[in-house]
């Protein structure tokens, strides 16, 4: 039998090698893909985001135990599709444009995959048509847009008002975040929702995702 | 009494046309008179030390830019701009920024971080820096790094980390404490310690004060001067000069040598600081 107790804690410790021993051991064994995501991988996840949020982990360790999931992950991909599985979400993650800084969109992307969801990782300095092009074209069903400098922030903006403009805000949530961003300024914008570290921003698309559907 | 040192640049340079998304360090080679002025701007203002338009003037940073090969003019002239606005009575310190990517992560390695720092480090002499300061600092061992390649050089160095993460904002990034950060900059042989960025003058005093218990080593600070906020779609610093003067006696109190200011200020805070002893 493969050690689930041991994949557990490999995901939590990032121990990216121990980790896909233990997936593909599973997988050698029948295990279903999903049952080993949903109820091993994404809850260990869910056990490093709360050690973040209560400041027992910091961001290395937030990305080493990502990085793990994320090789985990890489193995289950092929069987999930083939079983017509459907992932939490689609979501469309960018630095909005003007905006270079990637540390926090890395941390938020690597958390949300984590946690169930299929991530279009759209990279730093994204222009607003590239937001509209990602829910057009790639069905991305949450948009979540970073910026780290107060002078990037109203590209933020731009990007809701663009996604206004073609007619598709109504098919996509919208979420915010990065160092100078608020829940105010959230508002502001008219964003669906704000969260100021990458594990909440898990918790809050899991909430727009079920509003959604 | 203390050193005074300098305030943001980065604003400063938006005033004068900046867009964002443009690399504010190229303005060293294509806009050089208006980096410059913003060097003797806080010359005139009451600087005592200041520092340069290099913060994210590594290779690492640049690449980004697309200007990977242009550390070495970049840096040589940022450092000689600001060598230029110090004249004889002021000493330039010369901004060294992360590279981006985290060591204690395994983005990069050690090598890679090293030749990007000496890279940097060795044209900002060639271009008339007194010293450095690795600032804004969230990784220790990249902190390290920094400062080992300063001494290689014979420059003195400040590490000068940012504490904004935990529940107390008392962390860095990557998770160092005040005591550990200390630490660090003991066993790499800095020539100073301290904060910038992250926390305002007020909220900075704890962590100057564990720093000073944890090190004997010269103090720098530079916090922010005032918070971002939105006034009619466009961001501003509501900061008030007087009262950051006021924190920041409280911070030479506990026992900061150097005292300046990051975001959110301009040669109007330093002026005020210079006028409260």
């Amino acid at each position: 039998m493969a050690d689930l107790a041991k994949l557990r804690d490999a995901i939590i410790d990032g121990d990216a090698k121990s980790a896909k021993a233990v997936t593909e051991a599973a997988i050698a064994e029948g295990m279903d893909p999903q049952t080993l995501l949903s109820e091993i991988m994404i809850p260990a996840m869910d056990v490093v985001g709360s050690r973040f949020e209560c400041g027992e982990y910091f961001v290395p360790e937030l990305l080493i135990a990502a990085r793990a999931m994320k090789g985990c992950l890489e193995l289950l991909r092929p069987l999930l599709a083939k079983n017509g599985a459907k992932s939490a979400g689609k979501v469309a993650i960018g630095t909005v444009k003007g905006d270079l800084h990637d540390i926090g969109k890395n941390l938020v992307a690597a958390m949300l995959e984590g946690g169930g969801f299929e991530i279009i990782d759209l990279g730093v300095d994204v222009a607003p048509e590239k937001f509209v092009a990602a829910v057009q074209e790639k069905g991305a069903t949450i948009v979540c847009l970073s910026a780290l400098l107060t002078t990037t922030m109203p590209a933020m903006k731009d990007t809701i008002a663009a996604l206004k403009a073609t007619g598709l805000r109504e098919r996509c949530k919208v979420m915010i975040g990065g160092a100078p961003i608020t829940d105010a300024y959230a508002k502001e914008i008219g964003a669906d929702g704000y969260s100021d570290n990458a594990s909440s921003a898990v918790a809050l698309a899991r909430k727009l995702s079920s509003a959604a559907a | 009494m203390p050193i005074i040192t300098d305030g943001a640049w980065g604003t400063q340079l938006q005033a004068a046309g900046l867009a964002p998304g443009e690399c504010p360090e190229a303005w060293n080679l294509t806009r050089p008179a208006v980096v410059q002025a913003v060097a003797a701007a806080y010359v005139a203002a009451g600087s005592k030390v200041i520092l340069t338009n290099t913060f994210g003037a590594n290779a690492v940073v640049l690449a980004r830019h697309g200007l990977a090969d242009q550390v070495t003019a970049i840096n040589q002239a940022g450092a000689a701009l600001s060598r230029a606005a110090a004249g004889s009575g002021v000493q330039v310190y010369a901004s060294v920024g992360p590279v981006g990517r985290l060591l204690s992560a395994g983005e990069i390695t050690p090598a890679e971080v090293r030749a990007a720092f000496h890279e940097q480090i060795a044209a900002l002499q060639a271009g008339g820096a007194d010293g450095i300061v690795a600032e804004t600092m969230a990784d220790g061992d990249e902190a390290a790094i920094a400062a080992e390649v300063a001494n290689e050089l014979g420059l003195p160095v400040v590490l000068s980390f940012t504490f904004d993460h935990g529940k107390a904002h008392d962390r860095t990034m990557c998770g160092l404490t005040p005591e550990r950060a200390a630490r660090i900059a003991d066993e790499a042989g800095a020539d100073g310690l301290g904060a910038n960025c992250g926390l305002g003058a007020e909220a900075l005093l704890p962590v100057m004060q564990r720093l000073r218990a944890a090190s004997t080593l010269p103090l720098w600070a530079k916090p922010n001067a005032g918070l971002p906020v939105l006034a009619g779609g466009v961001t501003v610093y509501r900061s008030d000069p007087l009262a950051f003067a006021e924190h920041s006696r409280a911070l030479v109190g506990a026992g900061a040598y150097w005292i300046g200011a990051c975001c959110g200020s301009s040669p109007a805070v330093i002026a005020a600081l210079q006028s409260s002893p």
